[in-house]
C-alpha cells in the first residue's frame, strides 16, 4: 500500500529511465535532503556535527568510492587508506602552492590527482585477480604511506612531519582548520556527498556502470561481449580513487585540520572503508550510507553506555569495545551477509504489499 | 663480501619467521577457501596464553605449551562452530571479513586476559650469537638458527601429516572439492576443526619464536601484514611455497634494506616485500608455487 508502484504511468523514455522513477523514492530523497540542508544544522549543536555527522558523512563519501571499485567492479582493495592520504597531501600541497583557486576546485583537483595514482596501482589487477590482487593493493597502502612519511617535500619539511590546513574560505567563510565554522564545514561536506552521491548513482545505471558489473560478474564472459577489461577495471579504480581522494581532503582539512600520515591513514582506515561497504551492502549507493553510519555510530555507541553508563575503566572499555565490533561483524555477516541495503530492499518489499502478507 | 653472506644469512633466517606464520595461512586456505586474516592475532594469543600460564600459574614450560596447545584447539573448535558453521558457501570475501572480525575479538580478548603490558617469552631457547659462525666473523643469532630447524622440522612433520595419515588424506581430499570429500562421507566441520587446530599451532610455534625475540606484544600481530607478501608470492595454496617465498623475501628485504635503503632514507622494508610479490605476480599470477588458475566462461 504505502509503496506501490501501481498506478505510476510513464508516457516518456525520460520519465520511463529517470533516476528515481517511482514517486515514493523522489519524495524520500527530497525529504532527505530537506532534513540534511534545512533541519539537522539548526537542530544539532557542534558537538554532534563535529563528533558524528561530518566523519559519517565523509566516510560515507569514501565507502561510496570503494563501492565503485569493489560492489559494482568486483576488484577488492585494501589500499583505501593510502588513496586517502593522496587526497590529503594533494589538497595540503595544493593549498599552500595556488590558495587564489579556492577550496572546492582545490578539493576536485587533488580528487583528479588520486584518480591518477589510483589507475597506476589498478594495473596490477589486469594480470591479478581476487585476494591476489587485494594483497597487491596492500603495496599501495604501505608505499603511499612510506612516501609521505619521508619525502620531506610532501609535507613541506616539517619537523613533526604534520600536515596542517591553512584557513581557508568558501562564500566568506572559513572552512578549514580548527578555527573553521562548523555549520559551515557541514554544509560544504554535505554538498559534496549528497552531489556525488547522484553522481554515482547515476554512474552506475549507465554504460559504464554496466561494464563494470559485467566485468564483476564475471570478467571472460564480459570480454566475449565486448566490453574492455582494461577500460572498465582502470576506470572503476579512477573514479573510486576520485571518491577516495575526496574524501581524504576533506577528512584531513576540514575534519582532522591535521594530519600525521601513519596515524590518520594507516590500514586500519582501509578495513574500516571495507567493512562500512560489507555492512552497508556491496554494489548500493544507499549501503554505503547505512554502512558509514553503522560503523561511525557503533564505537561511539558502545563507548558512551560503557564509560558514563556502566562506569567502565577506559582501557577495559576499549578492549570490550573492540571485542564487540568484533562480534557484532561476524554476527552480522552471519545473519545478513548481502548487508543493510538488503535489509531496505525486503523492507520495501513488506511495504509494497501492506497490509496483506502475500 | 663477508658483510654480504651475513647480510644474506640473516634474511634467509628472517624470512623463516615469516614462513612460520605464513603456513598457517596456507593450511587453512588450503582446506576451506577462507583467507584468515586472524592469523597474526592467532600467533599473538597463543604466545600471550603460553605467556600467562607459565607466570600466573606457575606452569612448567612443557605443561604450558600442552595447555596452550589445548586452548588453540578449543579456540579451533569454538570458531567453527560459532563462525564457520554458519558461514558456509558465503563470498569468500565475506569469509575474509569474518576473519578481521575474528581478530578483533581475539586482540580484546588477549588483552583483557592476560594483560595488555610487553611480556618477555623465555622457554629456555639459546639466544645470543652462534660461536662458530661468529669466529669466522659472521653473526648469526641462534634463536633464529632454532627457528630454521623447528620449522624444518614442522615441515616435515606436515608432510607426514598429510600425506601418511587418515586426517591428511580427507584434509587433502575437501582442499580439491568440497562437495566431492562430503559426498564419500568426509565431514567438513570436523576437517575444518582440525585444520584450524594445526594452524593454531603452527601459530603457537610462530608465536614462540617471535615472542623470545622481540616480547610478546601487540606489534606480534602485525606480523600477519609480513606474511601476505610471502604468501602471495609463494602461492596461497602451497607448503614448499609458504618456505620459499618467507626466504626470497626475508633476503630481498635485507639486501634492499643494506644497500638500496640508505638511497632513499631508509625503512623500505614495510613495503619492500608488496613491491617485490607484486614483481613476481606480474609473471605468475598464481604465485611460485600455486595452482594454475583455469578459467571457464
Amino acid at each position: 500500500m504505502i509503496y506501490r508502484e501501481t498506478g505510476q504511468f510513464k508516457s516518456s523514455y525520460e520519465s520511463d529511465q529517470a533516476l528515481f522513477p517511482i514517486k515514493q523514492d523522489r519524495y524520500v530523497i527530497l525529504g532527505v535532503l530537506i532534513v540534511t540542508f534545512g533541519v539537522v544544522p539548526g537542530l544539532l549543536n557542534e558537538y554532534w556535527l563535529n563528533a558524528i555527522l561530518l566523519p559519517f558523512l565523509i566516510y560515507a563519501l569514501a565507502a561510496l568510492g570503494l563501492n565503485i571499485l569493489t560492489g559494482y567492479c568486483g576488484q577488492v582493495s585494501l589500499g583505501t587508506g593510502g588513496f586517502m592520504a593522496v587526497g590529503a597531501f594533494s589538497v595540503y600541497k595544493l593549498m599552500i602552492a595556488f590558495p587564489e583557486l579556492g577550496f572546492i576546485p582545490l578539493v576536485l583537483l587533488s580528487g583528479v590527482i588520486t584518480a591518477a595514482v589510483g589507475a597506476l596501482f589498478g594495473l596490477p589487477s589486469l594480470r591479478i585477480k581476487g585476494f591476489y590482487l587485494a594483497v597487491a593493493t596492500l603495496a599501495a597502502q604501505f608505499f603511499l604511506i612510506w612516501l609521505f612519511n619521508k619525502v620531506g617535500w610532501f609535507f613541506n619539511y616539517n619537523a613533526s612531519g604534520m600536515i596542517n590546513s591553512p584557513p581557508m574560505t568558501v562564500f566568506g567563510v572559513i572552512i578549514t582548520g580548527p578555527e573553521g565554522d562548523m555549520t559551515g564545514k557541514y554544509y560544504l561536506v554535505a554538498t559534496f556527498v549528497a552531489l556525488f552521491a547522484l553522481v554515482a548513482k547515476n554512474l552506475a545505471r549507465g554504460r559504464i556502470g554496466r561494464n563494470w558489473m559485467a566485468i564483476r560478474d564475471m570478467d571472460i564472459a564480459a570480454e566475449l561481449i565486448g566490453v574492455r577489461p582494461l577500460i572498465a577495471k582502470l576506470s572503476a579504480f579512477a573514479v573510486s580513487s576520485f571518491y577516495i581522494g575526496m574524501a581524504g581532503a576533506l577528512y584531513f582539512a576540514v575534519w582532522l585540520g591535521s594530519a600525521e600520515p601513519t596515524e590518520a591513514f594507516d590500514i586500519n582506515q582501509s578495513f574500516l572503508v571495507l567493512f562500512m561497504i560489507i555492512i552497508g551492502g556491496l554494489g548500493s549507493v544507499l549501503g554505503s550510507f547505512l554502512g558509514a553510519g553503522f560503523m561511525v555510530l557503533m564505537p561511539i555507541l558502545l563507548k558512551n553506555i560503557m564509560v558514563d553508563g556502566f562506569g567502565t575503566d577506559a582501557a577495559l572499555a576499549a578492549h570490550i569495545e573492540i571485542i564487540t565490533v568484533g562480534v557484532l561483524i561476524i554476527g552480522f555477516l552471519i545473519v545478513e551477509p548481502h548487508g543493510l541495503a538488503r535489509l531496505w530492499r525486503i523492507a520495501k518489499e513488506k511495504m509494497r504489499l501492506w497490509p496483506f502478507p502475500h | 663480501m663477508m658483510f654480504f653472506i651475513e647480510v644474506t644469512l640473516s634474511g634467509l633466517m628472517a624470512g623463516v619467521m615469516y614462513s612460520l606464520v605464513a603456513l598457517g595461512f596456507v593450511l587453512i586456505f588450503k582446506a576451506s577457501g577462507i583467507f584468515n586474516f586472524a592469523q597474526g592475532v592467532m600467533a599473538l594469543f597463543a604466545a600471550l596464553t603460553l605467556v600467562g600460564l607459565m607466570e600466573k600459574f606457575n606452569f612448567p614450560v612443557w605443561l604450558a605449551i600442552i595447555g596452550t596447545i589445548v586452548v588453540m584447539i578449543a579456540l579451533a573448535w569454538l570458531i567453527e562452530r560459532v563462525m564457520l558453521r554458519h558461514l558456509v558457501n558465503q563470498e569468500p570475501i565475506i569469509l575474509f571479513m569474518a576473519t578481521i572480525g575474528l581478530a578483533y575479538v581475539l586482540e580484546g580478548a588477549g588483552d583483557i586476559l592476560w594483560g595488555s603490558d610487553v611480556k618477555l617469552l623465555d622457554i629456555g631457547i639459546p639466544q645470543g650469537a652462534w660461536g662458530w659462525l661468529w669466529d669466522q666473523g659472521i653473526y648469526v643469532e641462534k634463536l633464529e638458527l632454532f627457528a630454521a630447524g623447528t620449522a624444518a622440522i614442522l615441515v616435515i612433520f606436515l608432510a607426514v601429516f598429510f600425506q601418511k595419515t587418515r586426517v591428511g588424506r580427507a584434509l587433502r581430499a575437501v582442499a580439491d572439492d568440497h562437495q566431492a570429500a562430503l559426498s564419500v562421507g568426509i565431514s567438513l566441520n570436523t576437517i575444518w576443526v582440525v585444520v584450524w587446530s594445526v594452524s593454531g599451532i603452527v601459530a603457537l610455534v610462530a608465536g614462540i619464536m617471535w615472542g623470545s625475540k622481540s616480547g610478546v606484544q601487540f606489534s606480534l600481530s602485525l606480523i600477519a601484514l609480513k606474511a601476505l607478501p610471502v604468501l602471495i608470492l609463494g602461492g596461497f595454496t602451497s607448503v614448499p611455497g609458504a618456505i620459499v617465498g618467507g626466504m626470497i623475501i626475508g633476503v630481498g628485504e635485507k639486501l634492499a634494506e643494506v644497500y638500496f635503503g640508505p638511497m632513499v632514507g631508509g625503512a623500505i622494508e614495510n613495503w619492500f616485500a608488496y613491491m617485490l610479490a607484486l614483481a613476481f605476480l606480474l609473471f605468475r599470477p598464481q604465485g611460485l608455487f600455486g595452482d594454475k588458475i583455469i578459467e571457464r566462461v
